[in-house]
């Protein structure tokens, strides 16, 4: 393997100067100082809670600040803005997906359905009313995520064919942080849509 | 964010062309590390090539009975697959344990390849000596916060450990990886793939810059009945490892015809304890067995001042992933 | 009764501050230095200056000098550094994205000066601390004698680390100038005394300054005091003549919005064979920054748990190069519980007394220091209510007795006491009825908003008309020197453990409150829990590391930094005796937000001890210090 080579092409890196403790710059130091400017805008389409949308974006907003600057579905939460807690949650053609990591122009021709887009007027979703009644929230900035998460979770399970115990929804909504502490009702109201989904009255089935 | 150019090739050539033009250019599949690493200003590609859009998805298994993960499809989509659960439970294993749902379905097989450390002081630029992201700067772990570092294979240089879990899976199952530059396409065998730090720690891979990754392939395995990922974290899950264990055991009866083992959490790359699994060979599938071989995976650690507690947790690690794999008490 | 704006939170249509896009707004990025201490050198902000739809970037060198300037806080009047990621500037742009990256253009020179960011080679500077006017040192009796006569000692050291807050909304404010009027959106839980800060620092009027905070995802106590970001959010926004839209980005959160103090606990308990305590000194230090003193006080509840006479409880404070630390969930009692639970558990073992009947035979009937009777104190139900529901009679005192047959678990059972001191303060509030029925109730704190069902007289109305009336409340501050306010309770913990892998896990929890009155179950039990899930926490997870050269945080991020995720929590069975404690108010109603993490990680500490023998005595108990041990795993 030719290690000097790559070696090489990885060389425009710039050292920090100095010793730590002496005075030094210390702070990112790009990589390359100037380039040519690429296009600061480029346009995408996107189906957004079933509603076509067009939009000119910056390359570099993800699809979580488009949702919330640009378009103003504010109900997707930015929690960290590194898929490290899951508040940003949506729906992807209906696979639950962390939107800060994902960048706007690539879901040019994708379906998205965030949280605004599971109710039907005013009917609630089934979990939106199970989270309410099971109490599955406190401060409700999660919530949004938490839901959407679920949403995706149900239908994998279905794809899957596989039985949803307690333990397995707590495993698999581990990708949704809350720290108010709300996971006993959280899973309690995933665990009673579940029931609903598949027409079986005994709630005490499938705890585990 | 640098500004970067965006571009979305449907042939794979015209990537190829894009990545031997400029080195400043990165692949863009599912993103979830490499947007996170241009957020922290640790990835400054001048150019996005986003490949979703080429057929590399698919997951078949080829005439001569290896399986062959395309390098796009998701991981989520891999572990639940039909062939891989069958064949392969013990990759299906420990893709689920990795990351999260929403991760595992933006992930590909690919990228999980390619991900990068999750060192304190490589992710965060506020950090000034990291030689994987500054070459020359020093390693700030060394006599930082190392308790999630390598013991085994690191350098002066750098004790980074790799933080996939799929890839200790695909290492156990000796997958090789398929891909394609200017010149055709080659094979890269999986314990090649990924480097040791040794004196560049800044290359963490022996994937040329021109290439693209267009599968991972699985030889058939005789390991599908006997096997277990061992996943050792500081929280149930949503973690990365602090010491993971693929193991896998070929029986004749009860006795062991030939193990894999494969590590995580303790090196640069998933760590092939070799003389581990010679040592079984042979030998009945009793967990005395186990604890005499499984010492001999850290024969030549070299812990660090926080991470000890690695060389006492491996062999336990390894004893347990054989229990569980061999389905012995 | 189900939350009221539950509808608003489950659609996604409750607006929070970082939700509200003002007209015609910039988005600004804070600046953060990479140094512990020193000055800033020089900064090179040219790039960024000229980058794609920046509008300018504040520094100390172009801040204008505000009249009401505070220490405490950066707001760019001066170049000095005095902790790793303190702010030092903001950039201000169109987006989003061109302020992110005109940040990262910013070159800074520092010149260094030694930073002091070792905790233990602090201790020799400490100095007395005090807690919102109460003093830090504080004895009665005679600590000595009474270790004199005791029979049976522990003398132990716990150590509990930096946390970290990280509720799941990073702090937000935008900010909005008309003339002299400013209008905030802030993420405060404090928003009165946002209002009176702000006109302080900026020199107007307090009627000039509105705040407004509809909804607030998570606080814990880091969105009670005023931040740099929040005064740098209004500055800019002065400066630039427009609304500036300020969000902090994760690891921006770790250093300038405050955190838990560490804390390095002494406590000393003697007592009689009989388990009967004659002495108890709790010796507590904690650091806090060298802009500003705040004291975890941590030995605050050793004053009032237990029938101790001889107590000493002393706090110090040692400065570090570090962000201030400020209140967090039951500040000092979760630390403090912490500590002294453990110790009794100790005292347990050592005079071979089970747990409960120890704390039993320490029943405080009136408070230990004033000797005044408590408002309304019914924690022996809770022992022997929690007790029972735990199933606590069947506990084998033995270390490592207990096992799982077939996995080869370890079980362990441990409990501890719960407290918390019962606040009150003045408030209002404003209470408006709508001819559809509807009655409005604008509050303070929106936690409080929600959870009450209205209780007013009933008022006969002319049809159509909208009554309003207002109400005030000042508590009885009489009351103090009547009796002692506070609130208990009885926590029992289950955990496995591995014991050759030495994983922990919390399988169940049971705990028992008497907090008075309560006033809605569900809001309850969800805010008992939630304490109870930061306790877990506070026992096996949460940990800052701070880098010991350059004062930075290694973990800075919610990967690295571990909460609670859903499959870190297991059963967890709450209830309240629900007895009204009209002495302490005349709905009898005590506050319940804290009382849950009290005592919580003691319990799983004390559970782990019953596992494995191995007695952890620094949080959080992580796999690796249930290895140290040899011989443990047998």
């Amino acid at each position: 393997m030719n290690d000097q080579r790559l070696e090489f092409n990885r060389r425009d890196c710039v050292k920090t100067a100095g010793p730590i403790t002496g005075a030094a710059v210390i702070s990112v130091p790009p990589l390359i100082d100037a380039r040519d400017a690429p296009p600061s805008r480029v346009s995408m389409n996107i189906l957004i809670n079933g509603k076509p949308c067009s939009f000119t974006v910056d390359p570099r907003m993800t699809l979580l600040d488009l949702l919330r600057e640009r378009i103003g579905l504010t109900g997707t939460k930015k929690g960290c803005d590194h898929g490290q807690c899951g508040a940003c949650t949506v729906l992807v053609n209906g696979r639950r997906i962390n939107s800060c990591l994902s960048l706007a122009l690539t879901n040019d021709g994708e379906t998205i359905t965030t949280i605004e887009g599971l109710a039907v007027g005013d009917q609630l979703h089934p979990l939106q009313t199970a989270f309410i009644e099971c109490d599955g929230l406190q401060c409700g900035y999660c919530t949004p995520g938490q839901i959407c998460s679920a949403a995706g979770l149900l239908r994998e399970a279905a794809q899957e064919r596989t039985e949803l115990t307690d333990d397995e929804i707590r495993e698999q909504m581990s990708g949704n942080i809350c720290r108010c502490g709300a996971y006993p009702g959280i899973v309690e109201a995933i665990h009673k849509v579940y029931r609903q989904s598949r027409g079986s009255d005994d709630s005490a089935a499938g705890r585990g | 964010m640098f500004p970067f150019e965006y571009e979305r090739p449907t042939q794979q050539d015209k990537v190829i062309d894009s990545l031997s033009r400029s080195h400043r250019t990165k692949i863009l599949a599912g993103g979830t590390n490499l947007v996170d690493l241009m957020k922290n200003g640790v990835e400054q590609p001048e150019r996005l090539v986003d490949i979703n859009r080429l057929d590399l998805t698919g997951i078949v298994q080829l005439g001569d009975g290896r399986v062959r993960l395309g390098a796009l499809a998701h991981n989520s989509d891999t572990a639940n697959h039909p062939l891989i659960r069958e064949h392969y439970p013990l990759l299906s294993q420990a893709i689920l344990s990795g990351a999260s749902p929403q991760l595992r379905n933006m992930a590909t097989n690919g990228g999980n390849l390619l991900q990068r450390t999750r060192c304190y002081y490589f992710t965060d630029p506020g950090f000034p000596q990291c030689n994987k992201r500054l070459p020359g700067s020093g390693c700030g772990a060394l006599e930082g916060f190392n308790r999630i570092h390598a013991i085994l294979g690191s350098s002066r240089q750098c004790v980074a450990t790799h933080p996939s879990d799929m890839c200790v899976a695909l290492a156990a199952l000796d997958a090789s990886v398929r891909v394609q530059n200017s010149k055709g396409i080659r094979t890269i065998e999986f314990s090649k793939f990924h480097r040791l730090p040794g004196d560049t720690p800044s290359v963490d891979t022996n994937l040329e810059p021109d290439e693209l990754i267009l599968s991972i392939d699985l030889p058939p395995s005789p390991f599908a009945s006997h096997s277990h990922y061992l996943n050792i974290r500081d929280r149930a899950s949503y973690a990365f490892a602090l010491v993971s264990v693929a193991a896998a055991l070929e029986m004749d009866g009860e006795k062991i015809q030939s193990a894999r083992i494969a590590l995580g959490g303790v090196a640069h790359k998933p760590w092939r304890a070799t003389e581990v699994e010679n040592e079984l060979v042979g030998r009945r599938a009793a967990r005395s067995a186990f604890e005499s071989a499984a010492r001999l995976a850290v024969r030549d650690a070299r812990p660090l001042n926080h991470n000890m507690f690695k060389v006492e947790l491996v062999p336990h690690a390894i004893v347990r992933a054989l229990s569980l794999a061999g389905g012995v008490a | 009764m189900n939350r009221v704006d539950g509808k608003l939170k489950v659609t996604g249509a409750a607006r929070f501050t970082a939700g509200f896009k003002p007209q015609n707004g910039a988005y600004g990025v804070i600046l953060q230095s990479t140094i512990a201490h020193g000055r800033i050198a020089r900064m090179d902000v040219g790039k960024a200056e000229s980058s794609d739809g920046v509008l300018a970037v504040l520094t100390h060198r172009n801040a204008p000098k505000l009249p009401g300037v505070e220490e405490r806080i950066s707001m760019l009047q001066n170049s000095n550094v005095e902790y790793n990621n303190q702010p030092i500037g903001v950039v201000l742009a169109e987006s989003h994205e061109q302020a992110v990256h005109a940040a990262s253009l910013v070159k800074v020179r520092y010149d260094f000066l030694p930073s002091k960011l070792d905790f233990q080679s602090g201790f020799v500077r400490g100095y007395p601390g005090s807690h919102i006017g109460e003093p830090g040192d504080l004895a009665f009796g005679n600590v000595e004698d009474g270790l004199r006569q005791a029979e049976v000692r522990i003398d132990q050291v716990y150590r509990t680390p930096i946390m970290h807050h990280n509720p799941m909304e990073p702090h937000a404010t935008i900010a909005e100038w008309d003339g002299d009027r400013l209008t905030i959106h802030d993420t405060t839980q404090n928003i009165s005394g946002h209002k009176e800060k702000l006109a302080t620092i900026f020199g107007i009027p307090a009627e000039n300054v509105r705040v407004v905070s509809l909804f607030l995802g998570g606080g814990f106590g880091c969105k009670g005091e005023v931040w740099s970001h929040t005064v740098i959010a209004a500055m800019a926004a002065r400066y630039v003549r427009r609304p500036v839209k300020l969000v902090l980005d994760r690891p921006q959160m770790f250093g300038p919005v405050g955190a838990r103090a560490q804390t390095f606990q002494h406590l000393t308990l003697g007592a009689k064979p009989d388990g009967k305590l004659m002495a108890i000194r709790h010796e507590v230090l904690a650091h806090t920054s060298y802009v500003e003193d705040y004291l975890e006080s941590s030995a605050f509840p050793t004053r009032v748990m237990y029938a101790c006479p001889n107590v000493s409880t002393t706090h110090r404070l040692v400065q570090l190069n570090l962000g201030t630390p400020t209140y967090a969930r039951a500040p000092g009692v979760a630390t403090g519980t912490y500590a002294i639970e453990v110790a009794m558990d100790e005292l347990a073992y050592a005079i071979h007394m089970d747990p409960v009947a120890l704390r039993q035979a320490n029943y405080a009937e009136v408070d230990a220091h004033s000797k005044l009777p408590f408002t309304g104190k019914h924690l022996d139900a809770c022992y022997s209510q929690g007790a029972e529901r735990f199933g606590w009679s069947k506990r084998n005192p033995e270390p490592g007795s207990m096992r799982e047959e077939r996995s080869g678990l370890r079980i362990g059972w441990g409990m501890a006491t719960e407290t918390c001191p019962a606040n009150s303060g003045p408030a209002s509030a404003l209470v408006r009825m709508q001819p559809d029925g509807r009655v409005l109730v604008p509050a303070g704190s929106m936690t409080t908003a929600v959870q009450s069902n209205a209780r007013f007289h009933g008022h006969n109305a002319s049809a159509g008309e909208i009554i309003e009336a207002t109400a005030a409340i000042e508590p009885d501050e009489s009351l103090k020197r009547k009796a002692s306010a506070h609130s208990f309770g009885a926590v029992f913990a289950e955990v496995t453990v591995d014991p050759e892998l030495g994983m922990v896990k919390v399988r169940r929890i049971v705990a028992v409150f008497d907090v008075g009155g309560v006033l809605n179950e569900q809001t309850a039990r969800s805010q008992f829990i939630g304490g109870i899930v930061c306790g877990i926490s506070l026992a096996l997870l949460e940990n800052t590391l701070v880098d010991a050269r350059t004062g930075r945080f290694a973990n800075g991020n919610l990967s690295e930094y571990h909460v609670p995720v859903n499959a870190d929590i297991g059963e967890i069975d709450v209830s309240a005796l629900n007895i009204p404690d009209t002495t302490f108010n005349s709905i009898g109603v005590r506050d319940i937000g804290e009382i849950g993490i009290t005592g919580t990680a003691a319990a799983i500490s004390n559970a782990v001890f019953h596992a494995t023998g191995i007695r952890v005595r620094d949080l959080p108990i992580t796999l690796d210090k249930l290895q140290a041990h040899p011989g443990s795993n047998n």
